[in-house]
Parts: structure tokens; C-alpha cells; sequence
């Protein structure tokens, strides 16, 4: 097979699989119960100083 | 003995530039190589006066190498001041220029050169120098922790001057490799590959060597700004130079492929460079400047991850129409219009950051300043999608409009929010109790906010117009306009976009003049703003 072929055989199903649940790990993760402390904690970096 | 390294390493710098001039295959090599040597020259030259001789023992501690490193930040500002001045006169000119034809004047100052020094010169000197100074400030301060690699930060400052003078040099010279954004040839491209990876050591450094647990959400934005932009430019920019002493440069890519390449970079330079470098400045300068956190923290997380996962396939709607693949210009579509809810997802936080301050708009013109941008922002990525989808992309692409859509984006969200920054970071840095003036920062809003309304405005009603003149046929099927009518019925609306941009610039010398008196020390005597809170008096 071409390599373009391929490579956009791969792009659309491995590597498309890949990306969206990685998205949507991270979405989870971020929504996870107990992450709004940490955020709330992150979000005072700015104002902690000068 | 500071810096004898330094004037050794340019001196050598200013002799190569010179064989350089002496071996060029082409005229164009060899006057660009002369600009190099002299700029290198008169650098030398001022290094050399700048060596300390005294004994390495007395001048050892009165080195400034502890706390934040500042003093290059000092030098961003005043850099992005004096190139935000210099892109929105040359743009002035550049629309003056294609209302007035006889202002171009051949061969060194034609529209086909002003155009890219004016892109460059706003994007590039403008848009880098405010990035690179706030993202040196930022990540100094949430890492807590001095500016990585010493004087890094110094070769990033001075190594981006010199891409600059070179790329914008070499636009006037009439070399360029004609990619849209990417004009400079192949060998000022290298050097600004090794400049950016120096500046991804400085600011991944500083992130590693932090003493903040948590990497605050502005360095993600920033970081993957630098690393976005280090692919891109590398990308799109392989080439086979013809000699090694000459400018002219073969792209690794042909056809098709090439075009995507072009788009792949020229959007993503929007969406990395313009969009998630200004939006690490929104994340800190905003809650900075009305001292309160950002509105959901949880959200700037997904805005940011899918900003990151969306933006890079939108490349394609620039090629809507083209030989480019259907399924590559749909997909291109559809992730633009997909790109609609982290953008906003992103306006929505910035803005409710004033939740419960918003008579900060009202009393303070840098929140001001600053919530106008994040409107701005708003309103260009609701637009751009919208321009994004065929139907629509078939009136609008190649006509004026698509100019207005860059100019609310760039002139309202990366001008405007710079703005604030400076104006944030000007009393900090020079260690002043105010502004010379927040009259004049009123002042400079309301002329850039009318100078983008009446750009923005006009470019609506001239694109939409040119649209329709160039798709309109008689009913035996010929065009009604020929081209040159169609530019023709544009006159009133160059005119007018002139004026807006002169407005713009307007606004740009008054902040110059007040950032100049702040940091010569200067109060300007003037009535606060109303509803402003007064200055707390000591107890009697």
C-alpha cells in the first residue's frame, strides 16, 4: 500500500480513537469528583503574589 | 568581564555576514548579507563599549541574578510598544495604498512588499515581542522561579529583534518564498528555529524548576503556543535552498500538498500563535487586573484541551473550492465549526472573571481595554466558523470581508488585550504607583474600539458587495462586472478603512506617549475617572 494511503487509513481509525478518548479522558478527569478543591486551589496561583 | 563572550560570538557573526556579501550567487543575497553585517557591526560595537574590564572578583556580586529576571521583560514591553507603532503606520500606509495606487512607489515600497511587512510586522514584531515578554513574566511568576538558562532569556529577546530587522529587511529587498505569513527565505527561517527552540529551553526550563506545584493554565497555553509554532514553521518551511549563498529556496512540498501545507501552517499560526499565546495572557492579565480568579478553572482546562484538539484540523477551509480533496475541505469545515464551543467556552470564562466586579468596567479603563478584547474575541471566533462553511465561504473567500474578519480578531482580540497587558505591566516593572495617565488609556480605548468598528464595518459591506458584483450574471449567462469595476465601486470603502486604521493608530501613539512619561517617572495631574475608589488617606 501507498504510504499516503496508509497513513490516512491509520489517521482516520486508530489514530482517530486514540485522540478522542484521550479527549475525553482528560474531560473526565477534569470533571472528576474532588477536582473542583484542587481547581479552586490552581486558580489563586495568579493572586498569591505582586 | 561580562559579556566578552557575547561581543567575541557577534563580531565573528558580523565577518561571516561579510563573506557572505563577498561570495553571494545573487545581488538580492548580497545586499541582504551588508544589512546583516552592519546590523552585527553596530551591536559589536555596542557590546564592546558595554565590557566591564574591572577584576571578575569586584563586579562578581553586584550581579542582579537573584529574584525574577525583569529586566528583559522591560525590554518586551518597550519592543512590542515601539513595533505595534511602527506595524500600524506601515498599515495605514499599505490601505492607503490600495486606495490611492500612485502611493506605491517602486520598486522597495510597492503593495506587493508593504503588504507582508505590514502582516509580519503586527503579527511577528507586534504579537511575538508581547508574547514572548508576558509569557517570560507569567511563567517567572505562577512557577515561582527565576527565568531558566541565565542569559537565555537575552538571546531570545535579541536573537527575535534580528529575525525581525532581517525578515522585514528582506521584504522591502523583494525576497521572499511567497508563503503567506512565512515569507522570510530559508535561511533567516533557521535562524529563527534555533531562536525558538532557545526560547522553549528558557520557558520549559522555568517550568521544570518551578517551586508552584500545579502548572498554572496561562503556561499551558503558553507552552503549547511555543511548541505548536516550532512544528509548524519547520514544517512548512522545508526547503532545498538553490545555493547556499543565495535566497531563492524550492519547496519540499508541490502542488496540492504544498497549498495544504501552506493553510496547515497559516491557520494554526492563527489559532497557536494568535489565539492560545493571547488567551495564556487573558488566563493571568484578567484575574490580575480585577484581582479575582478566573470564573471556572475546570472549564480553562477543557477550553485549552480542546482548542488544542480542534484547531489543527481547520486548516482546510482556506482552501474551500480548490483541487484540495472534498472530504479535506468538509472536514476542514466541520472542525471549524466545531471550534465554536471551546472558543466560547473560553469567552464565557474570561468575561465572568468580573462576576461581582463588573463596575470595573465602568472605573477602570484597562478592565475595560481588556473585557473588549475578550468581545472581540467572541465575536471573530463566531464569525470565522460562520465564514468557514461552504455556502457561505463561496461569497465571502477572496473578497474584503475575510480582511475585516483578520482585522476584529487581530485589531480587537491580540491588539486590544495586549494593550492591557502593557498597561498592567508598565507601573510593575518600572516599579511606578500608576499610570502617567488612565485619562489617556480611556482615550486610547475609545479611539481603537471606534478605529475597529469602522474597519470591521466597512469591510462587511465592501466584501459583500465585491461578492455579489463577481458572482452576478446577465440572463444570457455573462458576467455583468468586469474585475476592474468591481475594484473600482471599493474606493469609498479603502478610504474609510484607512480612517479606521488611522484611528487604531492614534490610539497606539497615545499609548506610547503614556507608557514613555510612566517610565520616565511622570504623574500626569488629572482628575481620577468617576465612580474610580479613592486612594485610602492615612489615619490622622
Amino acid at each position: 500500500m501507498e504510504t499516503y494511503t496508509a497513513m490516512r487509513h491509520f489517521a482516520d481509525s486508530w489514530g482517530l480513537l486514540a485522540m478522542t478518548l484521550f479527549f475525553l479522558a482528560v474531560v473526565v478527569f477534569t470533571l472528576r469528583p474532588g477536582a473542583r478543591k484542587a481547581a479552586e486551589r490552581a486558580a489563586e496561583i495568579p493572586l498569591k503574589e505582586d | 568581564m561580562k559579556y566578552v563572550t557575547e561581543t567575541i560570538v557577534l563580531a565573528v557573526g558580523a565577518f561571516i555576514a561579510l563573506l557572505g556579501a563577498a561570495f553571494a550567487q545573487d545581488r538580492l543575497f548580497e545586499a541582504h548579507m551588508w544589512v546583516l553585517f552592519f546590523v552585527l557591526l553596530a551591536s559589536t560595537l555596542f557590546m564592546v563599549r558595554r565590557i566591564s574590564f574591572a577584576p571578575a572578583v569586584a563586579t562578581g556580586s553586584s550581579q542582579d541574578d537573584e529574584g525574577y529576571f525583569d529586566e528583559v521583560v522591560k525590554y518586551g514591553v518597550i519592543a512590542t510598544v515601539f513595533w505595534g507603532v511602527v506595524g500600524f503606520l506601515v498599515g495605514v500606509v499599505v490601505a492607503l495604498q490600495l486606495a490611492f495606487p500612485d502611493l506605491n512607489i517602486e520598486p522597495w515600497l510597492n503593495f506587493g512588499r508593504t503588504r507582508p511587512l505590514h502582516t509580519s510586522a503586527v503579527i511577528f514584531a507586534f504579537g511575538g515581542n508581547a508574547l514572548i515578554a508576558t509569557s517570560f513574566y507569567v511563567v517567572q511568576r505562577t512557577s515561582r522561579a527565576r527565568l531558566f538558562g541565565g542569559n537565555l532569556g537575552w538571546f531570545v529577546f535579541w536573537g527575535y529583534q534580528l529575525f525581525i530587522v532581517m525578515a522585514a529587511t528582506g521584504y522591502l529587498l523583494g525576497i521572499t518564498q511567497s508563503r503567506e505569513y512565512a515569507e522570510p527565505e530559508w535561511y533567516v527561517d533557521i535562524w529563527l528555529t534555533i531562536v525558538w527552540v532557545a526560547y522553549l529551553i528558557a520557558f520549559l526550563g522555568t517550568i521544570m524548576t518551578r517551586k508552584e506545584p500545579h502548572i498554572y493554565v496561562a503556561n499551558w497555553f503558553f507552552l503549547s503556543f511555543i511548541v505548536t509554532i516550532a512544528m509548524l514553521h519547520v514544517v512548512n518551511n522545508l526547503a532545498v535552498p538553490v545555493s547556499f549563498l543565495g535566497v531563492k529556496s524550492y519547496s519540499a512540498f508541490s502542488g496540492v500538498q504544498d497549498a495544504l501545507t501552506q493553510w496547515w501552517y497559516g491557520h494554526n499560526a492563527v489559532g497557536f500563535f494568535l489565539t492560545a499565546g493571547f488567551l495564556g495572557m487573558m488566563y493571568y492579565f484578567i484575574p490580575k487586573q480585577v484581582n479575582r480568579p478566573v470564573y471556572s478553572y475546570r472549564l480553562s482546562i477543557i477550553h485549552f484541551w480542546a482548542l488544542i484538539f480542534m484547531y489543527i484540523w481547520a486548516g482546510p477551509h482556506h482552501l474551500h473550492y480548490t483541487a484540495l480533496p472534498d472530504w479535506a475541505q468538509t472536514l476542514g469545515m466541520v472542525f471549524s465549526i466545531m471550534l465554536w464551543m471551546p472558543s466560547w467556552g473560553g469567552m464565557i470564562n474570561g468575561l465572568m472573571t468580573l462576576s461581582g466586579a463588573w463596575d470595573k468596567i465602568r472605573t477602570d479603563p484597562i478592565v475595560r481595554m481588556m473585557v473588549m478584547a475578550v468581545a472581540f474575541y467572541g465575536m471573530a471566533t463566531f464569525e470565522g466558523p460562520m465564514m468557514s462553511i461552504k455556502s457561505v465561504n463561496s461569497l465571502s473567500h477572496y473578497t474584503d470581508w475575510t480582511i475585516g474578519h483578520v482585522h476584529s480578531g487581530a485589531l480587537g482580540w491580540n491588539g486590544l488585550i495586549t494593550f492591557g497587558a502593557i498597561y498592567f505591566l508598565v507601573p510593575k516593572l518600572w516599579n511606578r504607583e500608576r499610570l502617567y495617565s488612565i485619562r489617556m488609556v480611556n482615550w486610547h480605548f475609545w479611539l481603537a474600539t471606534l478605529g475597529i468598528v469602522v474597519y470591521a464595518a466597512v469591510m462587511w459591506v465592501a466584501g459583500i458587495q465585491q461578492g455579489l458584483m463577481w458572482r452576478e450574471y446577465d440572463e444570457q449567462g455573462f458576467l455583468v462586472y468586469s474585475f476592474a469595476e468591481t475594484i473600482a465601486a471599493m474606493f469609498p470603502y479603502y478610504v474609510l478603512r484607512a480612517v479606521g486604521g488611522g484611528l487604531f493608530l492614534l490610539g497606539a501613539l497615545i499609548m506610547a506617549y503614556n507608557v514613555t512619561m510612566t517610565i520616565l517617572g511622570y504623574q500626569r495631574d488629572e482628575a481620577p475617572i468617576p465612580g474610580a475608589a479613592p486612594k485610602l488617606q492615612p489615619a490622622e
